[in-house]
């Protein structure tokens, strides 16, 4: 079964109050050194069947109307196959 | 970089002929004349952004202000009139060296983009207005209006606008106290999300946008700038200069309530500690209208070092961060000698404060970027002689036809069932149907000083715990009416709003208003706006509230199609001691129900006429503004002296209405005649104004008539309260149990 991953981020220019208490946070915590911080959402969808152009499009469509609010947030949809997941886990 | 192609002053003055994109910034030629003509010279790429944001007709007001006059031309005296029209809110006193200040604002169009976000930041918006007048921000309200509740959009849009709300209030600790949602097809691509904001202060406290005093610094504090709410500056930035950005800067723009409680508390120990010589809330048009708002009211001029403003986005253009409307910022003037205090204050509340610039002694706006003047401006010219228009008018031809389309002839209810059925129907139809499904999202009692909310006539708070001295606020507009008679219609806004406050128990004091309306460019909808206004000035003059400011939003239409006119009228009151109130609930059986003034026949712009035939036509309830100040008085009277428990207004969905709601709040029947000389029809559902319906102890049914005796109130026995049914006597009856099936169950089955 194939990963596809929607993930979905506010648009750089829009306010992100979550990311910036998370940034004030760290310092008191010690970690020092981080500029900015932007807070996300990541979407794993298990496709059933193949991830043709076609289940691509429907995913793409899904995310452009239900996962992100594209008056203020980004996403970009990656294909996931389950060696990448392995190659991503060993590094 | 943008620092290689940047526009100054002096490169502007050299190069006369270079194109700007004028145009795209929703300037029109001779307006881009003017400016060039004020500046003697072609104005720079900032200069340009703030004149396009400024002249706007959001910020202008160029197309209402020689309407909008009226209101100070025709203000009645009033002694409780401390600060007028033209600072952030009108301020009114309230007696015991309290002062209020309180105003409603449009936030339609973001909140159509965006709902959630659009309604939560007009929200923001208010309580920052609200707090920039040096008052302690106490409650909001926010008047609503929707497309058809049934319609698809409707359910992406409500549900947003209202989560919107309750989030941003609720995180701020606000009271939402009241409002009204209303849904007609005409709102369906032009919601309407108005929000209004009470604050209280002391005499003393009270504050203004005004720098003055050469040398004090200007410091801009709170969150930082950032790309948002940038509307038109986009096309500036990516034709004039080199594109680094991102192509397109949504107008959309995130507000954080936490940021802006800890503005507000900041602020409030800012005016503790008197620390501040002017101050402004930064909001539409940002920057660009703070400073050119503080240095015109100011006597000296302005200089502001615009690299020091603190970004979110180091990319930005100095075009951009003039035009951003980046949420939850001031700006205030501060003396020398306090700027330490001031900075120590912020520090305290975690809130970034920056000194942008001083009042300087000449007479002009300066802006400099990295050391580079970039705007040189007369800051009036920017601020408050923008263009003002005399737009053509003209009664539309389809007026007669709409009003000669008479409503009280429409197939009347044949027999006692239809009546009973058509009734079931009125009091379920959204429009008439509960909204606590809405309004429970909203925390209305955080604070613990609310005494009346939603579904009360008015909200209404306690502000002073030991003499329990409170103030009331109800807000009312029906575009139906309006749309049938704007004159008419808007003093029937403003006739509700006072008869909903005094019934509550509170002296009407002055009003806010809040002016949706079409485009200004159509001489149907201008005429529709020189009539309302006119209306309503009139209609403050008798009743002797003051107009203390608001807002005007035009252009709300979907391509020709305008919204109905929606004039909507906030009307404040003052009340003793809240234990004085009269809330709706008939809640003693056996007590006497009287109705009070007179009822016609008059269904145009009913709900009956819209829910059951779904007609719009004829002409509104006659306005009798006279019999409204009586009826006020009367209610006013009747609660001090503890003569009535209950009191409700008579509007939209006439008498059934009002006692449907006043039975289910109580949870008790009642046993009704109808009067001679009327038809139960008549009765049940006209819409006649200046009426209430009021819960008489039996131990004070002669006080109270004689009272209105005396007074020349009409007033009419038409039942007592009792049982568990309504009960129409030689006409029907319903149980209270169907009532609330009816009643309540219409909003949660569409929306939730």
């Amino acid at each position: 079964m194939a990963r596809v991953v929607v993930d979905v981020m506010l648009k750089p220019e829009i306010l992100d109050p979550q990311g910036q208490a998370v940034q004030r946070a760290l310092p008191r915590l010690g970690f020092e050194g981080i500029a900015d911080v932007r807070q996300g959402k990541r979407f794993e969808l298990e496709v059933a069947g193949p991830v043709d152009d076609a289940a691509l499009a429907r995913i793409h469509e899904m995310a452009e109307t239900f996962l992100a609010n594209t008056v203020i947030e980004d996403f970009i949809v990656k294909v996931e196959s389950e060696k990448a997941e392995k190659a991503e886990e060993s590094k | 970089m943008t620092l290689k192609t940047l526009d100054t002053v002096k490169h502007a003055s050299g190069t006369p002929e270079a194109e700007q994109p004028w145009k795209e910034l929703g300037l029109k030629e001779d307006e881009y004349a003017r400016i060039r003509e004020i500046l003697e010279r072609r104005p720079t790429g900032a200069e340009l952004a703030m004149y396009s944001v400024m002249w706007s007709e959001h910020c202008s007001y160029k197309s209402s202000k020689v309407h909008l006059k009226q209101f100070g031309e025709k203000a009645p005296a009033n002694d409780a009139m401390l600060v007028g029209i033209g600072e952030n809110a009108g301020v009114v006193d309230v007696g015991q060296g309290y002062a209020v200040t309180f105003k409603v604002e449009s936030h339609n169009h973001p909140s159509y983009i965006e709902p959630y976000q659009g309604a939560a930041t007009g929200v923001g918006g208010i309580v920052r207005d609200i707090l920039a007048m040096g008052a302690r921000p106490v409650a909001v309200v926010d008047p609503l209006r929707f497309g058809a509740a049934d319609h698809p959009d409707t359910k992406r849009v409500l549900p947003g606008v209202v989560a919107g709300i309750g989030g941003y209030g609720n995180c701020l600790g606000l009271p939402n106290i009241g409002g009204e949602v209303v849904f007609d097809a005409c709102y369906q691509g032009n919601p309407l999300v108005n929000a209004g904001c009470i604050g209280v202060m002391r005499h003393e406290d009270i504050h203004l946008a005004k720098a003055s005093g050469p040398g004090n610094k200007v410091i801009l504090y709170g969150a930082r700038t950032g790309g948002d709410g940038i509307g038109g500056v986009s096309v500036l930035a990516s034709e004039t200069f080199e594109s680094t950005g991102p192509a397109k800067r949504p107008a959309v723009q995130v507000g954080d309530p936490f940021q802006e409680k800890l503005l507000i508390e900041c602020t409030l120990e800012i005016f503790r500690e008197k620390l501040v010589a002017g101050i402004q809330d930064l909001g539409g048009a940002g920057l660009s209208c703070a400073t050119s708002e503080l240095a015109s009211a100011g006597s000296g001029g302005m200089r502001v070092e615009l690299d020091t403003v603190p970004l979110r986005d180091a990319t930005l253009s100095p075009e951009e961060i003039l035009m951003s409307e980046s949420q939850e910022r001031m700006c205030a003037v501060v003396e020398p000698d306090k700027v330490d205090r001031f900075m120590e204050i912020c520090e305290k509340w975690d809130v970034i404060a920056t000194v942008i610039g001083e009042v300087t002694e000449g007479e002009r706006l300066e802006i400099f970027w990295h050391g580079e003047q970039i705007v040189d401006v007369p800051p009036r010219s920017v601020a408050h002689d923008g263009p003002v228009y005399h737009r053509p008018y003209a009664r539309p031809d389809w007026q007669d036809a709409l009003q000669a389309d008479d409503a009280n002839k429409l197939a009347r209810p044949a027999n006692s069932a239809e009546l009973r059925e058509q009734v079931l129907r009125l009091i379920a139809s959204p429009n008439q149907a509960s909204k606590a499904w809405i309004t429970d999202q909203y925390d209305r009692f955080v604070q613990g000083n609310t005494v009346l909310a939603q579904p009360e006539d008015a909200g209404m708070v306690r502000i002073d715990e030991e003499s329990n001295l409170g103030v009331a606020m109800a807000t009312d507009g029906n575009g139906r009416y309006a749309k049938l008679d704007p004159y008419a219609g808007a003093q029937l806004a403003l006739a509700e709003a006072y008869r909903n406050v005094a019934a509550s128990g509170a002296k009407p004091l002055a009003i806010s208003d809040c002016l949706n309306f079409g485009s200004p460019e159509d001489p149907a909808v201008m005429w529709q706006f020189a009539e309302a206004t006119r209306g309503l000035a009139d209609g403050c003059l008798q009743l002797g509230t003051p107009v203390t400011g608001g807002n005007v939003s035009l252009y709300n239409q979907t391509g020709e199609t305008a919204i109905h006119p929606t004039p909507v009228v906030a009307v404040l009151g003052v009340i003793d001691d809240v234990n004085r109130r009269t809330p709706i609930a008939f809640k003693e059986e056996g007590q006497l129900l009287y109705l009070l003034g007179e009822t016609r026949e008059e269904f145009g712009g009913s709900a009956w006429s819209q829910v059951v035939h779904d007609h719009l036509g004829g002409l509104p309830p006659a306005v009798d503004l006279d019999r409204e100040k009586l009826l006020g008085e009367i209610l006013i009277s009747a609660s001090r002296d503890g003569m009535v428990d209950a009191a409700h207004d008579l509007s939209d969905g006439g008498l059934i209405q009002a006692v449907t709601e006043s039975c289910l709040r109580g949870g008790n029947g009642a046993r009704l005649v109808v009067p001679d000389g009327l038809d139960a029809f008549t009765f049940l559902l006209s819409e006649s104004a200046g009426r209430a319906v009021v819960s008489v102890p039996r131990s004070e049914e002669l006080r109270f008539t004689d009272m209105c005796g005396a007074r020349g109130l009409p007033v009419t026995r038409i039942g007592v309260v009792d049982g568990d049914a309504i009960e129409i006597q030689g006409e029907f009856s319903v149980t209270l149990a169907e009532l609330k099936d009816a009643h309540e169950g219409t909003i949660p089955a569409l929306l939730a």
